[in-house]
């Protein structure tokens, strides 16, 4: 492996930090797109010179940025993102009928076989596919049309699908996940879908195991093992080693099962990492302190790692899709925060560092282990 | 020649300067206007107007001649002193933020 490529989407553009296989030194570049938010910057897993970035701004909308030289420059593609038919209405905050409207784009998934397919979840929630690198852009409808659709609610940060997972042994499996309706899987490329939620329990819903209504935060899977899924929830950490048949919750010992991110070991699948949050209403670490958990045991005992994290006055959040894994042979972790800062570990998170201190609030973090 | 004041972003993204002139057929309306400068560059389709619904974007305000155009019909004529290029249309991202 030559380097580190790690990508970083903030509210106000985005940048690329590399290093060599060392990953000692770093080198920043950006602002992208400057004062634009950057919800997501991904490369494709086939071409690593291929990235897209979701660019959005609530002044001029969506835009759909591709690099083909691994983030040097940047062209802009497609925007048009349309919901198929008419598209009817979810519920809104207060219960009411609300039409569904397109917001942005939370999250690109590039195809694990081809560079020019990519998957993108919205806002309000829906899933899109581009095969033409990201010029042009056609709904799955059968996610939002599948039944539960009318009854979806948005989280506090609008109705939006946030996770897509395309299972590496069955590419024509998907998982996705949706704040605040829950977990959804197609088998046959999207064409159908169905809720995977048995297991979820919430209480800030009257019927606190339904099918969908569940404030899921984060998926994440390892690729070798792509039945098992780790979720943070709202509250609660949960698994599944069915495919999302069944969850049962795996929070065990940590402070506080609220969070937005979780994430797995490039190379131990039962080793996973979690960033705990005090709570739905106060969106920082515990204590002040910013502990990454991790568990070596899927979920259930979790040790805390705090060498080179600040332990004290730290009021920073960490948001859903801003933790990610290297696969260097000591698989490295990152997690950016909504204060600009964002750390790494080379060593499996014994200790960590801060690549850079003073971004803008950082919305996501990817990485390219490079060949 | 119809002059057009774009906002910084827009500006950006469209990789020209302060001002773009624009020929517009006809009579020039906001409609044909937009219609002529997304076809000119085609980056800012989307940007001004929801691509879908073609109505402007909340945020985005067309002001001209010291009045604001914004809430004109989209085929309304367009003050004569914009149509002969005496002044600008501005297009303008709506001051907010904090």
């Amino acid at each position: 492996m030559s380097g580190v490529r790690v990508l970083v989407g903030t509210r106000k553009g985005a940048f690329v930090l590399t290093s060599d296989g060392k990953r000692e030194a770093w080198d920043i570049n950006g602002p992208f797109f400057g004062g634009w938010e950057i919800y997501h910057v991904k490369g494709s897993p086939v071409d690593p010179n291929r990235l897209y970035a979701s660019q959005s701004t609530g002044w001029f909308g969506q835009l759909i940025q591709r690099s083909d030289d691994g983030g040097k420059t940047w062209e802009p593609v497609g925007n048009q993102f349309q919901y198929d038919g008419v598209p009817g209405t979810h519920q809104w905050y207060d219960g009411t009928p609300h039409p569904w409207e397109f917001a942005r784009v939370w999250h690109l998934e590039p195809s694990l076989s081809d560079p020019d397919t990519i998957l993108a979840g919205v806002e309000d929630a829906g899933i899109f596919r581009s095969t033409d690198g990201g010029k042009s852009w056609q709904e799955l409808p059968g996610l939002r049309g599948h039944g539960t659709g009318q009854s979806w609610q948005p989280g506090a940060g609008g109705m939006c699908l946030h996770t897509i997972i395309v299972d590496p042994s069955d590419p024509d499996r998907v998982f996705v996940a949706i704040s605040a309706a829950g977990v959804f899987r197609t088998d046959d490329s999207g064409e159908t879908w169905c809720p995977k939620n048995r297991g979820l329990r919430s209480e800030a819903i009257p019927d606190e195991d339904a099918e969908v209504g569940h404030c899921v935060h984060r998926l994440a899977m390892h690729p070798s093992r792509p039945n098992v899924l780790y979720m943070q929830k709202h509250w609660d950490i949960m698994r599944t080693d069915n495919a999302g048949e069944s969850w049962e919750e795996v929070s065990g010992n940590l402070p506080t099962d609220f969070g937005f991110v979780i994430d797995v070991h490039a190379h131990e699948p039962e080793t996973i990492y979690v960033v705990p949050i005090k709570s739905d209403s106060e969106h920082f670490p515990p204590d002040g302190k910013l502990r990454v958990y991790r568990s070596r045991t899927g979920g259930n005992e979790w040790e805390a790692l705090t060498n080179g994290l600040p332990q004290r006055d730290c009021y920073v959040n960490v948001l859903r899709d801003a933790m990610a894994v290297d696969s260097m042979d000591d698989c490295g972790v990152y997690f950016g925060t909504t204060g600009g800062q964002v750390y790494a570990s080379a060593n499996a998170g014994n200790s960590w560092v801060p690549l850079v201190r003073d971004l803008p609030a950082v919305l996501s973090v990817e990485v390219q282990t490079l060949p | 020649m119809i002059r057009v004041v774009l906002p910084a972003h827009l500006r950006t993204l469209a990789q020209v300067g302060l001002e773009v002139e624009l020929e517009v057929t006809g009579s020039p309306t906001q409609r044909s206007l937009l219609d002529a400068l997304e076809a000119a560059y085609p980056v800012l389709q989307g940007t001004i107007r929801d691509p879908v619904r073609q109505t402007r974007r909340a945020f985005v305000r067309f002001f001209a001649c010291e009045d604001d155009l914004s809430h004109e019909s989209p085929d309304a004529p367009l003050p004569d002193a914009v149509v002969s290029g005496v002044e600008p249309f501005f297009v303008i991202g709506a001051m907010a933020g904090g």
